[in-house]
C-alpha cells in the first residue's frame, strides 16, 4: 500500500534518481519529505532549495553534471520552474519535473485541479519548445510512468513532466513496486564531467546567429515530431460500441470511469478514452473514435483546456461537448452519471 | 584560454579577470576538472574564452546552478562568474543561499557598478548620484535605496570561508586580485566552504568616460564605497 506521493519518490530512487531538489508546497509536500529520508539511505543527493526556481536550477546543474535529477512542486510553484523548463528543453537536458496541480489560478488552494494542462502543454516556459507530459490515473501508474519519465527524458535529452493533481497524490493504493526495465539509451556525450584528456564541451542555449537558432528550433521540432511517433498513450474502456465517448484524464478519467459503469448498467453505450501522454495528445487514438462516436463530452476539472486538443483531433468530425468543476471541486461520478444521461436524451443519440 | 580576440571594451575589467583565472588554473594543474558557470551579461560569451567545460545558466541562477552540479560531482571545482545583476540584484537569493549552504563552490563577482551588456542600467552597487540608463537624474537614496554590499552581507554567513574584495585599478591591485581568487580555489579544493571574490572593475563605456578615467573612477570612487580587503578568511580566523 503506498500514496501516490510516495509512489513518486520511490519509483524516481528506484529509477536511478541521483538528485533530488525541491521546495515545500502543499499539496505535495510528501514528497520532498520522502526523498530527505530516502535519498539519504541510498547515499544520493536531496538538498530543500531555497525556492522553486532555485530547485529547478539545481536540477539542470545535476543534470549537466549527468545523473538523473527530479524536482516537484505545485502549480504556482511550476510557474517559478518555467524559466528552468525552457533552459532543459533548450539545452536539451534530460529532467524529471513532478507538478501536483492544485486549484488556481494566483494562489488558488490546495485542492485537486486540472487548470495547469495548458501550462504543461503549450509551455508556461518561454520559446519554441514542447515537453512531454504524462497524466498518470491511479497510484500504479503514478509509480510505473515516474520511472518510464526517467528513461524518456534521457532517451529524448528532454524534461519531461508528471501532471498529478491533489488527489492522487493523497491516495493510498496497493501497488506492485515493478523494477526497473532496461532500456537502451544513447551515451551521455554532452555532459560536463571535466575536460579530461578531450576537448572542453559547452552547455549553452544562447544562439545570436539567426540562422543558427533557426536550425536548433528546427533541430528540436525534429525531435518533437519523433516524440509525436512513439510517445502517445492512452487507455480506451469500452469504447467498442460507444456513441458517446468521453474524454479525461487523471483523476477526472476516475471519475468519469465511475459515470460510465454507472450509466452502462442502465444500457447506455458509452465509453471513456483516457490520454496517458497530454503531449503527444493521443490525436490518432481519437480520431479513430470519432468515426465510431455520435458525440464526445470531455470532462475537466478545469473550465476547459484538454477540449481544445481534442477539436484539434476531431477536426469537426464530431461533436464536442464540454463539462467542467473547476477550482478544486472533485465531484462524484454520479454527477458525471446525470451529465451524461443529460446529453444523452438531448442529443437524441 | 582559447585563442580568440576577446568582444569586450577596451578598459574592460573582464578581460583581465578572465587572463588571471586561467593562469590560476593553469598554475594549479585543474584545467581538467573545472567547470564554469557564467552568467547573463558582457561575460556570457565567457565559453569562448574559458578553455574548460562550461555550463550556462539563466540570469541570476548561477548559485543554484552550481550548486546543483557540486553535489552531483563533488570532486570537480566549479566557479560562477557573476556580475552585479547576476550576484546581487536577481539573483541574491541564489547567491546567498549557495553560501549560506557553505557550497564547496567559487563565486568571482565582477562588480562594476551597472549593467553593461544590457546598455547601462542601474545596478543594485550603483553609487549614490551616479547616473545610468534607469536612473538618468543619478541615483537617490530614497528612491532607489543605497548601493548594496552583498560581499559585507555574505561574510556574516557561517557557511562562507574566504570572502574578499579586490580591484583591478593598478598592476599591484591586479596582481592582489590574481593571489585573492587563487585563495578562493584553493579553498574549494580544501573543501572549506563558500568563496567569494568581488573584483571591482571598470565599465568605461557605461560610465561614459575614457578607459583612463575608467581606472581612475575606480580608485577614486568605487574603491571608496567598497573598500578593499579580506572580509573573511577562515583559515586566518579571520571572522566577522
Amino acid at each position: 500500500m503506498m500514496k501516490g506521493s510516495n509512489a513518486i519518490g520511490e519509483a524516481a530512487v528506484q529509477a536511478g534518481c541521483m538528485c533530488y531538489f525541491g521546495y515545500p508546497i502543499t499539496p505535495q509536500n510528501e514528497i520532498p519529505e520522502y526523498m530527505s529520508r530516502r535519498m539519504d539511505e541510498m547515499g544520493r543527493v536531496f538538498l530543500q532549495g531555497e525556492s522553486e526556481t532555485a530547485s529547478i536550477n539545481m536540477v539542470l546543474g545535476a543534470a549537466a553534471a549527468g545523473a538523473r535529477a527530479m524536482t516537484s512542486s505545485s502549480s504556482p510553484g511550476i510557474s517559478l520552474k518555467q524559466e528552468g523548463m525552457s533552459f532543459l528543453a533548450s539545452l536539451e537536458l534530460p529532467a524529471v519535473i513532478v507538478n501536483i496541480n492544485r486549484g488556481g489560478p494566483g494562489l488558488g488552494n490546495i485542492a485537486p485541479s486540472q487548470g495547469d494542462y495548458y501550462q504543461a502543454t503549450r509551455g508556461g516556459g518561454h520559446g519554441d519548445y514542447r515537453m512531454p507530459v504524462y497524466a498518470p490515473g491511479t497510484v500504479q501508474e503514478l509509480y510505473d510512468l515516474t520511472m518510464h519519465a526517467f528513461d524518456i527524458a534521457d532517451k529524448f535529452r528532454t524534461p519531461v513532466m508528471l501532471l498529478g493533481d491533489g488527489m492522487i497524490g493523497q491516495i493510498v493504493e496497493p501497488i506492485v513496486l515493478n523494477k526497473k526495465t532496461e532500456v537502451e539509451l544513447p551515451p551521455k556525450d554532452y555532459i560536463l564531467d571535466g575536460a579530461d584528456g578531450r576537448p572542453s564541451r559547452i552547455i549553452k542555449s544562447l544562439i545570436l546567429d539567426p540562422n543558427e537558432m533557426e536550425e536548433h528550433n528546427w533541430k528540436l521540432k525534429r525531435k518533437y515530431d519523433l516524440m509525436r511517433k512513439k510517445l502517445p498513450q492512452c487507455e480506451e474502456f469500452m469504447t467498442e460500441d460507444a456513441k458517446l465517448t468521453i474524454i479525461a484524464y487523471g483523476t477526472a478519467a476516475r471519475i468519469a470511469k465511475g459515470a460510465v459503469k454507472r450509466v452502462r448498467s442502465e444500457g447506455l453505450q458509452v465509453g471513456l478514452l483516457r490520454p496517458i501522454t497530454l503531449w503527444p495528445f493521443p490525436e490518432e487514438a481519437i480520431k479513430n473514435l470519432a468515426k465510431k462516436s455520435k458525440l464526445f463530452m470531455v470532462f475537466e476539472m478545469s473550465t476547459g483546456q484538454m477540449i481544445d486538443d481534442v477539436k484539434l483531433a476531431v477536426g469537426g468530425r464530431v461533436e464536442c461537448e464540454f463539462y467542467g468543476r473547476p477550482g478544486g471541486v472533485v465531484p462524484a461520478p454520479q454527477e458525471i452519471a446525470r451529465i451524461i444521461e443529460r446529453y444523452w436524451i438531448q442529443k437524441e443519440l | 584560454m582559447k585563442p580568440v580576440p576577446f568582444h569586450y571594451c577596451p578598459g574592460c575589467g573582464h578581460s583581465i579577470v578572465h587572463r588571471l583565472i586561467c593562469e590560476i588554473i593553469d598554475e594549479m594543474g585543474i584545467q581538467s576538472k573545472t567547470i564554469c558557470i557564467p552568467p547573463a551579461g558582457c561575460a556570457v560569451l565567457a565559453y569562448n574564452y574559458f578553455d574548460i567545460d562550461v555550463c550556462e545558466a539563466a540570469h541570476g541562477r548561477g548559485g543554484a546552478v552550481a550548486t546543483g552540479y557540486k553535489r552531483a560531482r563533488p570532486d570537480k571545482i566549479v566557479f560562477t562568474y557573476q556580475g552585479d545583476g547576476d550576484m546581487a540584484a536577481i539573483g541574491t537569493a541564489e547567491t546567498l543561499h549557495a553560501a549560506n549552504r557553505g557550497e564547496s563552490i567559487t563565486g568571482i563577482f565582477i562588480n562594476n557598478a551597472v549593467y553593461g551588456m544590457t546598455g547601462g542600467q542601474m545596478a543594485p552597487t550603483t553609487l549614490l548620484g551616479q547616473k545610468t540608463s534607469t536612473s538618468p537624474f543619478g541615483r537617490r537614496s530614497n528612491v532607489e535605496g543605497y548601493p548594496l554590499k552583498i560581499t559585507d552581507l555574505i561574510a556574516m554567513l557561517p557557511g562562507s570561508a574566504y570572502i574578499a574584495r579586490n580591484s583591478v585599478a593598478t598592476p599591484a591591485k591586479i596582481s592582489a586580485t590574481k593571489k585573492s581568487i587563487r585563495k578562493a580555489f584553493e579553498m574549494q579544493v580544501a573543501g572549506k566552504g563558500y568563496s567569494l571574490v568581488e573584483v571591482l572593475s571598470p565599465c568605461p563605456t557605461n560610465w561614459k568616460v575614457t578607459p583612463v578615467e575608467a581606472f581612475k573612477y575606480l580608485e577614486e570612487r568605487m574603491e571608496k564605497e567598497f573598500p578593499i580587503g579580506v572580509l573573511k578568511d577562515i583559515t586566518k580566523d579571520k571572522g566577522k
